[in-house]
């Protein structure tokens, strides 16, 4: 049987989501209140261990596969550095060109809040991947080790 | 401001004490326990410091090392570890932290050590009068790390991408093990 107890599985499927809210409050909201994105991608990155933890493999994976992992680590790295780009259009690498708006709005201080998505999308999707390859791929190759040894 | 020494001294006793035990314990999974507890008590002392934003990332990454390390030490079947003291290494801690000791003794001895957060730099005094009329950012710390100092962010970024590519070369080799590779007995 993969995974743990009923009990861990029940309440990990109880509270995945809300540590994924929680995450993605901390990096929406990262330049009016304490957190970001890196804060932030560690969080949603952490519901997706726990769901590994609980439910084994397969279930973590159905949600959030490792190729699609790979393509939004690559995806953020790439949009924060197009961000980076962006400001070249107003004369120097990083300037923020983007509408300041109004202080202590949702939709203000420019790129900021676009570069904390691409930095927690970043962080987050390599975080899962790399927890994903020491406990799953190492343990397969422990499991074969075993496997060949005994026969 | 308050006076928060006594809670930093507390603090800090806690942390020496559990980097001791990291140190000395036999069994691994111990150490691994003792360090999270380092941890934990470091991001106590930042949000007793007011650097709310450092606490979250340093309690959410002690966090994720946690899970990550016990997951890496359980599966070893023998967490106990030999305890033998190389001579050499000894002597040449020793040495170094005997010129850590002079050479701050070297400094701050005559003038003693400056009031807590008291030198304020020139950079950060811009940061702090015109971090938010220039960004629009409530969170003064945002907005150095996204906006003035963006370009560092990226270079951390590449360093992060570079690392995990490399992490997961090299794991991926581990993972795909062919059934016929030799067994390196333990």
């Amino acid at each position: 049987m993969k995974g743990l107890t009923v009990i861990v599985k029940t309440i990990t499927d109880f509270v995945v989501a809300f540590i994924v809210i929680f995450g993605a409050y901390i990096v929406l909201y990262g330049h009016l209140t304490p957190g970001g994105g890196f804060a932030g991608g560690v969080i949603v990155a952490c519901a997706f261990i726990l769901l590994m933890l609980g439910h084994g493999k397969e279930v973590a994976f159905s949600r959030l596969g490792e190729r699609m992992g790979h393509v939004l680590d690559s995806a953020g790295a790439l949009a924060f550095l197009l961000i980076g780009w962006i400001g070249l259009a107003g004369g120097y690498f990083f300037l923020n060109v983007f509408g300041r708006g109004d202080q202590f709005r949702l939709l203000s201080s420019g790129m900021i809040l676009p570069a904390n998505i691409a930095i927690a999308f970043k962080v987050g999707t390599s975080l899962f991947i790399v927890f994903a390859a020491l406990a799953v791929f190492r343990r397969r190759s422990f499991r074969s080790m075993i496997e060949d040894e005994l026969s | 401001m308050e006076n928060i020494t006594p809670q930093l001294y507390t603090l800090l006793v806690f942390m020496v004490i559990g980097s001791i035990v990291a140190i000395e314990t036999r069994n691994l999974l111990s150490a691994v326990i003792s360090v999270s507890a380092v941890g934990f008590a470091l991001s106590v002392a930042f949000l007793f410091l007011g650097a709310p934003d450092i606490a979250i990332t340093q309690l959410v990454v002690e966090i994720l090392v946690l899970i990550i390390l016990i997951r890496g030490t359980i599966l070893l079947d023998n967490t106990a570890v030999e305890l033998h003291r190389d001579t050499l290494a000894v002597i040449v801690s020793l040495i170094f932290f005997g010129l850590i000791l002079g050479f701050g003794a070297m400094i701050f001895g005559s003038r003693g050590f400056p009031e807590f957060g008291e030198p304020l730099m020139n950079v950060s005094r811009v940061y702090v009068m015109r971090g938010l009329p220039e960004t629009h950012a409530a969170n003064i710390v945002t907005s150095v790390i996204l906006d003035y100092r963006a370009y560092d962010t990226l270079g951390e970024a590449t360093v992060l991408f570079g690392s995990i590519l490399g992490a997961l070369a090299i794991l991926r080799k581990d993972g795909k093990v062919a059934k016929k590779e030799e067994v390196v007995p333990a």
